[in-house]
């Protein structure tokens, strides 16, 4: 590290200890154990092939995709939805915190924070991909392009998530830096913010289900129960996510045991995995029972239409996982039983995804308006744009936790007695 | 990352921090060059200009904007396929509504219309693409579940009944609610129709569209320049670039000069009846006046400017 000049008073110098501050950052996630570097390494790999798809993409056509004018979205748009609930999932954190002032939440709270920050950065390389043409992505910029505000919800879409985006950066960047200049953070400047990350975290998932069901052309998503299924699911799959985080950076960051906060997790997904699977029983019920040409994308999802059934294994295959992992998470002293609990969040996120994902996209298009069946599963190239931004999400997120730890734990102050190297590279 | 990518020269005492850095800096440098190669493909044989990538959209370009945007264009085809097209930008013409009704009693499903929106249009050759479908239903139903689109053989079938589906130029198109940057817009005469030149390719439209009307350029259209149809309109026929959403325009370049729709000319069987809704004297308004005509998916409020009809 470059020798620091003497401050003469630290509290009032931010022009000097911000940059510090970032510097040490910068540093900080860019150092560590030979475990850390082989993941950073391997997700870079990822997420290169990823962007070397997505070049060939861009220069060759979509056609290198398996979409099609009968099924127009596919993948991208599936994880894209899917991402959007685990950003939404974050605040399943940030409310016993703050609202129910859980003191042990607030010492863990900003992993979800920062799964909501790299989720949404993920959330817009996903739609970047879908662009046919992203090279006039400027036209959707507000004052620059032509915003089509407010008619369409995709431009409620970004703003909510650029929103989103904005506040969790905020909250975060403010907490992590007065506490790395060892100070108590001023409630002001952060508490209203946090305040409205809440409200706002239900906003991003409510209004990416109103891109869907305000459509009334497409019966199967044309459902007022959408927009709050996405909340539910999102609550399983963001919490589920957060909880395997703090489970491996235990087993390899050394953060302390954190099983307050894992078991109000553990008693918030309980409830929200069965809230979804009801409100999913319900949809069926409706769709089932009435019949009719309005029903078809349900049955071809669940029971395939002749030939064409190739999402049958796919959504069964979520059923399986999200009832399994309901009945795990009944289980009393989950919260001890590590490989169990492991099990449970996998099978929850895993399950999440699919029904959420392609199971809710896809057959939105299948029977298409002329109920004509033309199927569709992602192409090798979508799945390796795809692996790339998830990588690219991991990226941002596992490097935001290497700052976000240790200031957090203490370990990484602004200029420290001695050796200011070695507290950055606890792990 | 960056920070380290200009190679700091090693100090003559190599402490474990510096050799640290050394590492992190030939990291990001192996980094930045792997993304470079990663992203290279681009660069390879892209057809981007300045003048394409700034244009602005349709209707903030000034008559003099739209002259050189045309000019542009026209050079930009000729240099594709060495043929010269030209590309015009013909307006509504006042106090007309153009409506479309096709009679089923008389359609049979012969699938001319479908050909001849294919050259007219200067679709993609590779996918055989077109603006209309045809379904072939059983007669006793009008339930389009128990259409097909993909019929073969001697048209018509005895106890089937055809119809052809292509852009109802709707009075409330979802489609054009929901485009993020209004690169579709319904135009005076209600012709809904796509700046090719200003779409991004999101495809929020086609999900919209409840008639499988719209259609995206999955890749560059490929049209032999023997077989471009020349006479092109900047909102209708050119050749569309790749990644862009298109669409039927009532073969604008044609209707608003007078013209009928290719569909239409191209039908043997007279089916088809095209016109000014605003022109009492006008056979569509006949039509619509005394014939039971209806509209499909009227219950999803889009108000289509298409009709269909039955004559017995």
């Amino acid at each position: 590290m470059a020798p620091e000049p003497p401050a003469i008073n630290p509290e009032s110098k931010h022009w000097a200890s911000y940059p510090r501050f970032l510097l040490r950052a910068v540093s900080a996630a860019t150092d560590g154990s030979f475990l850390f570097y082989a993941w950073m390494t391997a997700l870079t790999a990822v997420f290169l092939v990823g962007v070397n798809a997505w070049a060939h993409q861009v220069t060759g056509g979509m056609v290198n995709t398996n979409m099609s004018d009968h099924v127009s979205w596919g993948l991208y748009i599936a994880n894209f939805t899917f991402m959007v609930g685990v950003a939404a999932g974050g605040v399943m954190m940030v409310i016993p915190a703050y609202l129910y002032k859980d003191k042990r939440m607030q010492d863990v709270v900003i992993i979800g924070e920062l799964l909501a920050i790299a989720a949404v950065a993920a959330c817009m390389l996903f739609v970047m991909a879908d662009l046919g043409r992203p090279d006039r992505f400027w036209h959707m910029l507000p004052g620059i392009g032509r915003f089509n505000f407010p008619m369409s919800m995709l431009t409620w879409d970004v703003l909510v998530l650029n929103g989103y985006l904005l506040i969790n950066l905020h909250v975060v960047g403010y907490l992590l830096y007065t506490r790395f200049l060892g100070k108590e953070p001023n409630p002001r400047w952060y508490k209203p913010f946090v305040m409205l990350s809440i409200v706002w975290a239900i906003s991003i998932h409510t209004v990416t289900a109103f891109l869907y069901c305000g459509l009334g052309g497409r019966p199967f998503w044309n459902s007022a129960l959408l927009a709050p299924r996405f909340l539910a699911s999102a609550f399983v799959s963001g919490p589920a996510f957060i909880i395997l985080t703090m489970l491996v950076l235990q087993r390899f960051a050394g953060m302390p045991k954190p099983d307050k906060p894992i078991g109000t997790l553990v008693k918030i997904v309980r409830v929200t995995i069965l809230v979804n699977l009801l409100m999913v029983v319900s949809e069926l019920f409706t769709e089932f029972y009435a019949g009719g040409a309005h029903t078809a994308s349900a049955r071809y999802l669940f029971l395939g239409h002749g030939e064409a059934n190739a999402l049958v294994p796919w959504i069964w295959t979520a059923v399986v996982l999200n009832i399994v992992a309901a009945i795990t998470f009944l289980k009393p002293g989950l919260t001890e039983r590590k490989g169990l609990l492991v099990l449970a969040c996998v099978f929850a996120f895993t399950g999440a995804w699919i029904e959420k994902g392609m199971g809710l996209i896809i057959p939105g298009f299948i029977p298409s308006t002329l109920h004509e069946y033309v199927e569709y599963l992602p192409s090798h190239l979508e799945w390796r744009v795809s692996a790339g931004v998830i990588a690219f999400g991991l990226l941002v997120y596992s490097a935001a936790l290497k700052v976000a730890i240790p200031i957090f734990r203490g370990t990484m102050r602004d200029r420290p007695p001695t050796e200011p190297d070695k507290a950055t590279t606890v792990n | 990352m960056t920070d380290a990518a200009p190679t700091p020269p090693s100090p003559p005492a190599a402490t474990g921090v510096s050799r640290r850095r050394m590492v992190k800096a030939l990291g990001a440098t192996l980094g930045a060059a792997a993304f470079g190669t990663a992203i290279s493909p681009l660069f390879r044989g892209s057809e981007l200009n300045a003048d394409e990538l700034m244009q602005r959209h349709y209707k903030e370009l000034s008559a003099a904007d739209k002259q050189t945007v045309l000019r542009r264009l026209e050079a930009e085809a000729k240099e594709a396929s060495g043929r010269d097209v030209t590309i015009k930008d013909a307006q509504p013409r006042p106090k007309t509504k153009f409506v479309y009704a096709i009679n089923l009693s008389v359609c049979n499903g012969n699938g001319n219309c479908v050909e001849a929106c294919h050259k007219e249009n200067n679709h993609d050759r590779d996918s055989n693409q077109s603006y209309i479908r045809v379904l072939e239903m059983p007669k006793g139903t009008m339930d389009m579940e128990k259409g097909n689109t993909t019929y073969t053989g001697a048209v018509p079938q005895k106890d089937k009944f055809y119809m052809p589906v292509q852009c109802q130029q709707c009075d409330e198109p979802p489609c054009v609610d929901v485009c993020p940057v209004q690169a579709t817009w319904k135009e005076k005469d209600g012709i809904v129709v796509v700046d090719y030149n200003w779409c991004i390719g999101c495809r929020y439209c086609m999900a919209a569209c409840p008639y499988h009307a719209r259609r995206f350029n999955w890749e560059k259209p490929n049209v032999p320049a023997a077989e471009v149809n020349p006479n092109q309109g900047y909102l209708s026929n050119r050749v569309r670039p790749q990644g862009v959403v298109e669409k039927c325009h009532f073969c604008l370049h044609r209707t608003r000069e007078g013209k009928l729709p290719a569909c239409l000319e191209a039908c043997p069987t007279g089916a088809r009846v095209f016109g000014n809704i605003l022109d009492p004297k006008s056979n569509i308004r006949w039509i619509l006046e005394n014939k039971r005509v209806y509209v499909l998916k009227e219950e999803l409020g889009t108000k289509p400017s298409f009709f269909y009809f039955f004559d017995k």
